[in-house]
């Protein structure tokens, strides 16, 4: 099919406008970027569909003088969504006023934070790190190690055999 | 089968309620259902052990070959009848374990039957897939069961541990019994066994499937998550983490040895880890002083020695190996079972701590030494029996290469030197008298353990005991699975308690005396180990494995994530340029020829458009701005127009002036231009992004159209509407119709949207009290007079706004016109399936009637206008749709199938009526929802906190900042 040349000019401008708004700083730029993007979208989708013809209705044209109805039907769907989203949108830049009194988009710090992270989550620590109750049964010799309990019981005991990991030697063993 | 597996669901998931209703005794009822299954089990053992077996197929998803099929034959049910017996009894433990007040045990209860009903699954399976799925489900509970609460950081790490090592080594073996299935042909065990494949897939299959079992069993080097698992209360370390989950690996040995021992690595790989895990897991056990550790060790010892013997792939050792899984199943469940009621009487579990408990409990110290016996191998247990016949089969060279015979052979006697010093270790620590302690440590018992608490433990302990002198009847059902496996040894040797006297009666003695020897002179061998003891762990690797991968995240995660919007949108974008954009000047078939528009009207329509859009770029003035946006969308509406398609241009129209007005409500609030924060730098870039951007766009505008060659997809659509959908508007028709699904999930995301918008603005609510005119309201304004609207007053609610505020011209508009709006859009919805219309339209055409009222009235009004909650309306309408489609279902038809209905009635004449008409009305009530939300939120909302001064509606103790 032969393209126009008004539609993909048209659609180039809208999409160049709609992407320069969309990197701005401001929320209230990035929404209308948005809508330009949008209906840069929606329009290339209906250019697609093909030349102009008649309104894809029956008793107004009949099936062969018809313009594409299915993406008319994704296109019209994708209007309403189009005015959902914005919808949501502007709630946030509400929202972001009414906290902050701006409506900007700053550099955001949690994600700075991660970057210059270095602990861990309990979870995946060594367990040599870890105190002594939390560390992992097997890795001391009992699961609730306490290591006051331990140290005594090695001096008071010394024929009972004890863990070499997290006890000193006992009696003469080392000595 | 199945009906015992959806016996043990329907038990799990029952179970916390019995324990809501019955407390701890709910136990008793839940050990019911293994018992049962257990039952089951032992009647089918004349069919097994007579050379049959019993097979059951239920067809799961047809579709993909997916069948649940279930099998019990020999190997299968030696093994279910340990895990279901176990079961029972572990259970009747459980009843008198906890405490009454203990907390969590109806969620425990439930884990625990499921548990138990997954793994008789487990050894039923026939399918490779629905072995899979059992062996994860017990890897799940396994973790449930270890983490416990999850209060306890130790207790988390111990079960995300374990999981992370069973699941890694679960997607191994998945992908490993895919591999042995296709090089097989078959996805049935029993199949695979009998006509195992060869070839390169075949080989790396059975490693994987190994790699599944290495871990499940906690092979050497992955062997630390069982020792870290004893977090779990002692139930579970009796049942899972001895007899019953750790067993799972030994199973997928045994059940594939008959066909895979002869595929190259299968010997190395599974005797290797075995004796190297026999000897370290004894080895270790010797150093523990807490009881359960000791056994834990022990335990991982003695699963070494079984994968040893089950994997050798020979007749005497498998028939070895199955009889000792048993005998090891019974005494180690009694000795966990045993420390359990220690710990339970005692609250100690430190045998440096324990001293005399022998006397003061002795039914107790009698099981736990009958078990102990068993598992040392001392005549007449069963334990005994199977180490003799494992013994003898090495040392009649039971393997095919007579070398490793003897190797395996010495580290198996040396194992059982180490299994003999540590029960005695064991037996001593937790009940003999020590030198240095209190007669009686510790001083008083906690409970003394009742009957039915020690029910359990004797129960086994006796088992193990009768099971020796009854070998011969169990050699009748091991036979049955070992005769599948090649003879290697001249001739097969039976179990029997006495065999006269030969070399593996003087081994059994030699690993006796040994280790004895080792226990006396257990100070010296202490010293020993500390002196030999090396610094690292695998359980060290594993956690710095963990820390690695950690940082690796932390440092992917900074590199990545800059934090900066635009910078994510600019990258997002840069790869559009350079993929799509390459693609298209690469390879893009151009046009040939062009058209410079459909109609000139179309050309000057663009031009505005685009003028409007450089406009938007270049205006700073917020309001201005939006309205520059509005001129391109209403002149796409006209480009829309030009192109045939009316129903778009009406719903592009609709929403373009809605659109207006919820800027409007908003940016009321901003100040009135938007600050330029950017250098010029960081505007060139953008500028160069968008430009390419839009050339690209542009590009594919032109080039979509020119690709297309095939006929498209819609060509039959509007024939289909016609004579399917019976409406003459084929676009209303497809989306309530032809593409009704498609609908149907882009009204959930409008209904997402609108409560989204909703809950940014009320903070705790789905929305705020609707405020009626009728009630005392003030506006907020200086005037002390509560204007009290009169209530059958039009327009009613307007007299509450301030007199500045009001809009005479606005108001009268607003009577004329509110009427007549409605009444348009009702005829838009019900004409939208043969004009152009619908849902859509015709709610946005509604909703901008409210809009109107709100307007000219206020907020009051928007009460008086729409007095419901805009949820009611999004709910309602989202039933009204999807009931559409559940209606159709159930009266036999297609998901959201339309019907058609027409009748010749008096005075109306013909009428007819296509059930997409309903979900039209569903569309319609959606879009009035959505936008009555938004009129709620940033409207309505909105002034009543300019009126009141009211920073949102903040709680007493609730901070909120502005």
């Amino acid at each position: 099919m032969t393209p126009t040349i008004v539609l993909p000019v048209v659609i180039g401008g809208l999409y160049a406008a709609g992407v320069y708004l969309l990197l701005d700083r401001s929320l209230t730029r990035v929404i209308l970027g948005f809508l330009l993007l949008g209906n840069a979208t929606n329009l290339l989708l209906l250019s697609a569909s093909g030349p102009s013809a008649l309104a894809p209705i029956f008793g107004y044209a009949e099936a062969e003088e018809m313009s594409d109805p299915l993406p008319q039907a994704l296109v019209l769907t994708a209007i309403v969504i189009t005015f959902g989203v914005t919808a949501f949108l502007l709630a946030m830049v509400q929202r972001s006023w009414q906290l902050v009194r701006q409506e900007v988009i700053e550099v955001d710090e949690e994600d700075r934070r991660v970057a210059t992270r270095e602990g861990m989550d309990a979870d995946d620590m060594d367990p040599d790190d870890l105190p002594t109750e939390d560390r992992p049964a097997g890795k001391g010799n009992t699961l609730h190690s306490d290591v006051d309990v331990e140290e005594r019981l090695a001096q008071r005991y010394e024929g009972i055999p004890s863990d070499d990991i997290a006890l000193p030697p006992t009696g003469g063993g080392r000595s | 089968m199945g009906l015992l597996l959806l016996l043990h669901l329907v038990a799990a998931v029952a179970a916390p309620l019995l324990v809501r209703w019955w407390g701890r005794q709910a136990f008793l009822a839940l050990a019911l259902v293994p018992g049962a299954a257990f039952g089951w089990v032992l009647t089918r053992l004349g069919t097994v052990t007579g050379g049959g077996e019993v097979t059951e197929t239920v067809s799961w998803i047809p579709a993909l070959d997916l069948q649940v099929a279930l099998r019990l034959d020999a190997l299968a049910l030696t093994f279910a009848a340990l895990v279901t017996g176990v079961g029972a009894l572990v259970l009747v433990y459980c009843a008198r374990y906890f405490e009454p007040d203990d907390e969590g045990i109806g969620r425990f209860a439930g884990v625990m039957t499921a548990f138990a009903g997954s793994m008789l699954g487990l050894v039923l399976a026939d399918d490779v897939l629905v072995l899979y799925v059992f062996w994860e489900l017990t890897t799940v509970f396994s973790f449930l069961l270890i983490g416990g609460s999850g209060a306890k950081l130790a207790g988390r790490r111990a079960a995300s541990q374990a999981l992370l090592l069973t699941t890694a080594g679960g997607l191994a073996m998945l992908v490993g019994l895919l591999m042995i299935s296709s090089a097989s042909g078959s996805r049935l065990l029993s199949e695979i066994v009998t006509a195992p494949g060869s070839g390169p897939v075949m080989v790396a299959g059975t490693m994987l499937v190994l790699a599944g079992a290495v871990t499940k069993s906690a092979m050497v080097p992955f062997h630390f998550w069982l020792p870290a698992a004893m977090e779990a209360p002692t139930p579970v370390s009796a049942y899972l983490h001895a007899a019953a989950m750790v067993k799972a690996g030994i199973y997928l040995v045994a059940r594939l040895a008959p066909g895979l021992a002869d595929v190259p690595g299968w010997r190395p790989v599974v005797l290797g880890l075995g004796v190297a895990t026999m000897l370290i897991g004894g080895w270790r056990s010797l150093r523990q002083n807490d009881l359960k550790l000791l056994l834990a060790f022990s335990t991982v010892s003695q699963l070494g020695f079984l994968i040893t013997m089950v994997g050798a792939g020979s007749e005497e050792l498998a028939a070895a190996g199955l009889a000792m899984t048993v005998a090891h199943a019974l005494s180690k469940s009694t000795l966990f079972l045993s420390v359990g009621v220690v710990d339970h009487a005692t609250g100690v579990r430190d045998l440096r701590l324990l001293s005399g408990l022998g006397r003061r409990m002795p039914v107790l110290a009698v099981t736990a030494s009958l078990a102990a016996a068993s598992l040392v191998g001392l005549p007449p247990f069963l334990g005994f029996v199977g180490k003799e016949a494992a013994f003898t089969a090495l040392w009649d060279g039971g393997l095919p290469d007579r070398l490793s015979a003897v190797v395996v052979l010495v580290g198996l006697v040396l194992g059982s030197v180490f299994t003999a010093a540590y029960c005695a270790r064991f037996l001593w620590g937790a009940f003999a008298r020590k030198p240095g302690l209190p007669d009686s440590a510790p001083e008083e018992l906690e409970h003394h353990p009742g009957p039915l608490f020690l029910t359990a433990p004797a129960v086994l302990a006796l088992a193990g005991l009768a099971a020796g002198p009854a070998s011969p009847l169990l050699d009748e059902l091991v036979v049955r699975y070992a005769e599948t496996l090649p003879l290697i040894a001249p001739e097969a040797e039976h179990l029997a308690l006495w065999h006269g006297v030969q070399p593996a009666l003087g081994l059994s003695a030699v690993t006796l005396l040994g280790g004895a020897a080792l226990f006396a002179l257990r100070s010296q061998f202490t010293r020993l180990q500390h002196r030999v003891a090396v610094g690292a762990s695998a359980d060290e690797g594993y956690w710095n494995t963990l820390q690695a991968l950690d940082r690796v995240a932390v440092g992917v995660t900074g590199t990545t994530q800059r934090g900066s919007l635009p910078t994510y949108l600019g990258t997002i974008l840069v790869v559009v340029l350079l993929l799509p954009g390459s693609v298209l000047l690469a390879r893009t078939p151009w046009p040939d020829e062009w058209r410079a528009w459909d109609t000139p009207l179309q050309a000057l329509v663009g031009a505005i458009v685009l003028a409007a859009a450089v406009l938007t770029i270049r205006i700073r003035q917020r309001l201005s701005a939006v309205l520059a946006v509005g001129v391109t969308g209403y002149g796409l509406a006209l480009l829309f127009v030009l192109h045939g398609a009316p129903d778009l241009a009406l719903t592009q129209f609709l929403v373009e002036t809605l659109s207006l007005v919820v800027f409007v409500l908003v940016l009321r609030k901003l100040p009135k231009d938007i600050g330029d924060r950017h250098r010029p730098a960081e505007r060139t870039v953008r500028a160069v992004i968008a430009v390419c951007v839009g050339l690209v766009m542009a590009g594919v505008g032109a080039a979509a159209l020119s690709a297309r060659t095939a006929t498209p997809v819609s060509a039959d659509i509007p024939e289909l509407a016609l004579e399917e959908g019976h409406g003459e508007n084929v676009v209303n028709v497809i989306l309530v119709d032809i593409r009704a699904w498609d609908t149907l999930g882009e009204l959930s995301v409008l209904v997402v949207a609108a409560t989204g918008v909703a809950s940014l603005v009320f903070l705790r609510r789905r929305t705020g009290a609707v405020d009626r005119a009728g009630e005392e309201h003030t506006s907020g304004h200086d005037d002390t007079n509560a204007r009290r609207a009169p209530r059958r007053r039009w327009l009613s609610a307007s007299s509450t706004l301030a007199p500045q505020r009001r809009s005479v011209v606005l108001e009268v508009t607003t009577r004329f016109l509110f009427h007549t709006i409605v009444v348009f859009a009702l005829f838009l919805l019900f004409s939208g399936h043969n004009d152009p219309g619908g849902g859509f339209a015709g709610g946005l055409v509604a909703a901008l009637a409210l809009v109107l009222r709100y307007l000219a009235g206020g907020r009051y009004e928007l009460g008086e206008a729409a007095p419901i909650d805009p949820g009611v309306l999004l709910g309602a309408g989202l039933l009204l749709a999807g009931g559409t489609g559940g209606v159709a279902l159930l009266l036999g038809g297609q998901v959201l199938e339309s019907a058609y209905l027409e009748a010749d009635l008096p005075v109306l004449g013909h009428a007819s009526l296509p059930t997409a008409l309903f979900f039209d009305i569903g569309v319609f009530l959606i879009v009035v929802g959505l936008v009555l939300d938004i009129l709620r939120s940033l409207g309505a909302e909105q002034d009543r906190q300019e009126d009141e001064d009211d920073p949102a509606d903040a709680a007493p103790d609730e901070v909120i900042v502005r």
